[in-house]
């Protein structure tokens, strides 16, 4: 082909390209507002999978088997109804969460709540690091190194980048959590078994068909305890905040909130759809082989070495790394941003040092105190995430209380308020949380031995 | 000085010493006094509140009101939308600083006192955004007065003076009865009060748009993200937002129609003089990522064989719009493109030079379909200000400027 021809090719490909572009323009268009208004909902709902929850679910499918899968369809609902209510005030009133308990409720409550959030956060920060401690130790890298390389990595990241772009690498790091599915997957479960645990054991065995394959679970206190350590890990406060702040940032308004619900349905989804992996995967393994007590999610990584193979328990701990420094990155960007926001500190990493101080500072901290604590020798790892699990459950309550009450203003949300029937469930599903964040404080301040998991029945 | 946490709370005792009850609201009546503190609320429990009256306040302390009056003279509390709250509508709100060009909230009132015929009133003097405010809020009550002025004292202040606190208050009907005028937004500059814009909520967004007058209004949507600028445009009265329109480039202008649903932007359309929406209409068939959708139908060209003095005596006379004055474009006998010359050759030039001989070399444009990234890339490698859009007869139709470029470049990042 001589060049002329070749040429003559790429023009008429040129033209026709153009001719594509012409005819899929509204299409693009439309795509192109999804794409710019997804992303809070499936960051928040993913980031949720952290350190803490993770160890919850192994131990969830180490202890019950595949048991306690059924909960699974409920906590998507619910974690779904409650960011919902967020993400739609986000939407109408253009502010914050936080703005809007400043500027509802006073300077005063203000000020409470956002010390509270601090110090929740805080614990949660801390809870991330240990995370990534444990998972570095499995792969042989001293915790002296990684906590504090973690610590750098994520400042720098979230400093040096521009919002825009760290949202993108944010998204792109979800997709590691698939390591849960692989890992699911070289466990070997059964998977009809599994699926059919997704319906409640208790209605299902009344159906002959099923009955066979179905293992109804004993009620008592350890497993209750489960259910409620697995809804506290699953919805947390810090989340309403953040997406609320994400929907606002990304300038969602009524118009494009249809897309902003499917992102935080999408987001709530395929959240639970990790967890499933990963309690199948636990219950396929450690719970098959009577290796039912764990004491963190790395040693649930281990524990799979022997029974599923090398990579299935190197991709757990991947996902455990990944889950943490996601989460450590994250959570100490979207306290410093709720804090001066709600207080009047200018904030923003769009923002240079010299204009918001305060937010650095903020941020900063909480990365030098949460992986600081870490380094201390001795620290208490495990105690650690269980304790920052219990103040997620302690505020809980508080935020949802204030969503609610928020949400069902008509001068703020207008038409948009919840309906009589979202309300019932909403209402619903927070005092369910509520009854069951206070079964979990009350465990792991009086019984701590049974929120570790550590129950004397067991082996 | 006084601040309005002090009196928010206070005791409030008639001429006789006997208690009335405790300072629940301050009002301001911006219509009569922008600055004075015209009415205090005072609560009583069960009892209906009573409204006290400027002239009616013998002193005032923190924590402490004296009347000069009795009760019976005091008035019963009947709302009144002309009347600014000082704690509902200004404490934790979010107001417009115009001199720091800024979104801020309020955290406190300072108030200074000044003594009138044996009454004592209330100015507003500032707001308080800063930590001083905070710490008050946050203790009073909690702690004694003079213990949470010993704390202040030792931290930063930050004050807004109240002639430049500019409020946003979303109901139309309200601004009227608050005399609210938007002069002080129509000063700032416009990339700053879309600055400001983005700040706010939507509803807020909307009020100022719908408060401030239209070249100010175009001005400030043609800085926004395009995004706010369809929420809002999509929201306001067509009427109106027709004439925010007509006062916009064409090419921003129709970048913004062709963001907004097809009803809404034909309907906006049909409200336009012809003319404009004519421009805006050929504008609108091409696709936004070309040449066609980033020019300026607006241009100045002119024949190539005139002579500088001729060009600049025309230029005078005509109403061009200086943006797009960088560059002068030119036309030969049948008015086809010949060519462009920059205004600083113009300038240097001599009175009877020909256009001819002034212009750039090499001959440069491009037809409405060439693609942005052409487009950027001619830019950059000419160093150009203005580039010509020509179509497929030769005639020129349009020109694009090195802003466009920039603000495409910006958003495209």
């Amino acid at each position: 082909m001589n060049w002329t021809a070749i040429s003559a090719r790429l023009e008429s490909w040129r033209t026709r390209g153009q001719a594509v572009r012409q005819r899929t323009r509204r299409i693009r268009r439309r795509l192109a507002v999804f794409l710019a208004v997804v992303g809070p909902g499936l960051i928040v709902s993913n980031v949720d999978n952290d350190a803490g929850g993770i160890y919850t679910y192994s131990l969830a499918g180490a202890q019950f088997g595949y048991t306690v899968l059924w909960s699974l369809i409920p906590m998507t609902f619910a974690l779904y109804v409650t960011l919902e209510m967020c993400s739609r005030m986000g939407a109408v009133t253009g502010k914050g969460l936080s703005d809007l308990i400043r500027e509802q409720f006073g300077f005063r409550v203000t000020f409470f709540v956002m010390a509270a959030v601090l110090l929740v956060n805080l614990g949660n920060v801390l809870a991330e690091f240990a995370g990534v401690a444990s998972a570095m130790q499995i792969f042989g890298v001293s915790k002296y190194v990684s906590v504090p390389l973690a610590a750098i990595i994520v400042w720098v990241l979230v400093l040096r980048g521009t919002a825009r772009r760290v949202e993108k690498i944010f998204l792109a790091v979800c997709v590691v959590y698939l390591a849960y599915v692989v890992s699911a997957v070289l466990a070997k479960p059964d998977w009809m078994r599994a699926l059919l645990h997704l319906l409640p054991p208790h209605a299902l065995q009344w159906i002959p068909a099923a009955k066979p394959f179905v293992v109804v679970p004993r009620i008592d206190g350890s497993y209750l305890l489960i259910l409620a350590a697995l809804v506290g890990t699953t919805i947390a406060p810090w989340q309403h905040f953040y997406l609320q702040a994400a929907v606002v940032e990304k300038r969602v308004g009524p118009r494009q909130y249809a897309h902003t619900r499917k992102d935080v349905l999408v987001g709530s989804i395929s959240c639970m759809v990790i967890v499933f992996f990963i309690i199948v995967c636990t219950a396929a393994t450690l719970y098959a082989s009577g290796h039912r007590h764990i004491n963190d999610a790395a040693e649930a990584a281990q524990a799979l070495r022997p029974l599923a193979g090398r990579w299935a328990s190197v991709l757990f701990a991947l996902g455990l790394l990944n889950a943490s420094l996601f989460a450590a990155s994250i959570l100490p960007l979207s306290t410093a941003y709720v804090i001066c926001e709600a207080l009047g500190f200018e904030s923003g990493i769009d923002r240079k040092f010299s204009e918001a101080r305060i937010f650095y500072w903020l941020y900063t901290a909480m990365l030098v105190v949460g992986g600081g604590l870490i380094l201390l020798p001795g620290a208490p790892l495990i105690r650690i995430a269980v304790l920052s699990q219990v103040a997620n459950g302690f505020l809980l309550p508080i935020v949802l209380i204030f969503v609610l009450l928020l949400v069902n203003r008509r001068d703020l949300m207008g038409e948009l308020t919840n309906s009589r029937g979202f309300n019932l469930v909403a209402w619903a599903t927070s005092i369910a949380m509520i009854v069951l964040t206070i079964v979990l404080v009350y465990a792991a301040l009086f019984r701590p031995g049974e929120a570790l998991g550590i129950s004397p029945g067991l082996p | 000085m006084l601040h309005a946490t002090e009196l928010l709370g206070a005791e409030a005792y008639d001429a006789q010493g006997n208690f009335v009850g405790r300072v629940t609201e301050l009002f301001i009546e911006p219509a009569d006094q922008p600055n004075r503190v015209a009415r205090m609320l005072l609560g009583r429990g069960k009892y209906l509140p009573l409204v006290v009256r400027y002239d009616h306040v013998a002193s005032v302390a923190p924590g402490r009101v004296r009347l000069n009056v009795e009760e019976k003279a005091l008035e019963h509390y009947r709302p009144n939308e002309a009347w600014l709250a000082v704690q509902k509508d200004l404490l934790d709100q979010q107001i417009i600083d115009t001199d720091g060009r800024k979104v801020v909230r309020v955290n406190d009132l300072n108030l200074a006192e000044q003594r009138t015929n044996g009454t004592i009133e209330l100015r507003v003097t500032q707001v308080d955004i800063g930590l001083t405010g905070a710490v008050r809020r946050l203790l009073q009550g909690l702690a004694p007065p003079s213990m949470i002025r010993r704390i202040q004292a030792k931290l930063p202040a930050r004050l807004i003076r109240w002639e430049f606190v500019n409020l946003i208050e979303p109901d139309p009907l309200r601004r009227v009865k608050l005399r609210m005028t938007p002069q002080k937004l129509e000063r700032l500059h416009p990339a700053d009060l879309a600055d400001i814009m983005e700040k706010l909520s939507p509803a807020e967004r909307e009020a100022i748009i719908a408060s401030v007058d239209e070249p100010t209004a175009a001005e400030a949507l043609a800085e926004l993200d395009a995004r706010l600028t369809t929420q809002i445009v999509e929201k306001l009265d067509p009427e109106r937002a027709a004439g925010i329109i007509e006062e916009m480039e064409p090419d921003q202008a129709a970048d913004l129609l062709a963001g907004l649903r097809p009803e809404t932007s034909q309907e906006l359309l049909r409200e336009m003089p012809g003319e404009e929406a004519q421009e805006v209409r050929a504008l609108l068939r091409f696709d936004e990522n070309t040449a066609g959708g980033m020019m300026n139908p607006e241009f100045v060209f002119v024949g190539e064989t005139a002579t500088r003095d001729e060009v600049v005596e025309w230029i005078r006379s005509k109403d061009v719009d200086l943006d797009q004055l960088d560059t002068v474009f030119l036309i030969d006998g049948e008015a086809r493109f010949s060519g462009a010359v920059r205004l600083s050759r113009l300038l240097l030039a001599a009175p009877d030079q020909r256009m001819v001989e002034l212009k750039a070399e090499p001959l440069l444009w491009v037809p409405p379909e060439a693609e942005d990234k052409e487009v950027f890339e001619l830019f950059d490698k000419y160093n150009l200000r203005s580039l010509g859009v020509v179509d497929q007869s030769s005639r020129p139709i349009g020109a694009i400027t090195v802003d466009d470029v920039v603000s495409r470049l910006r958003a495209n990042q």
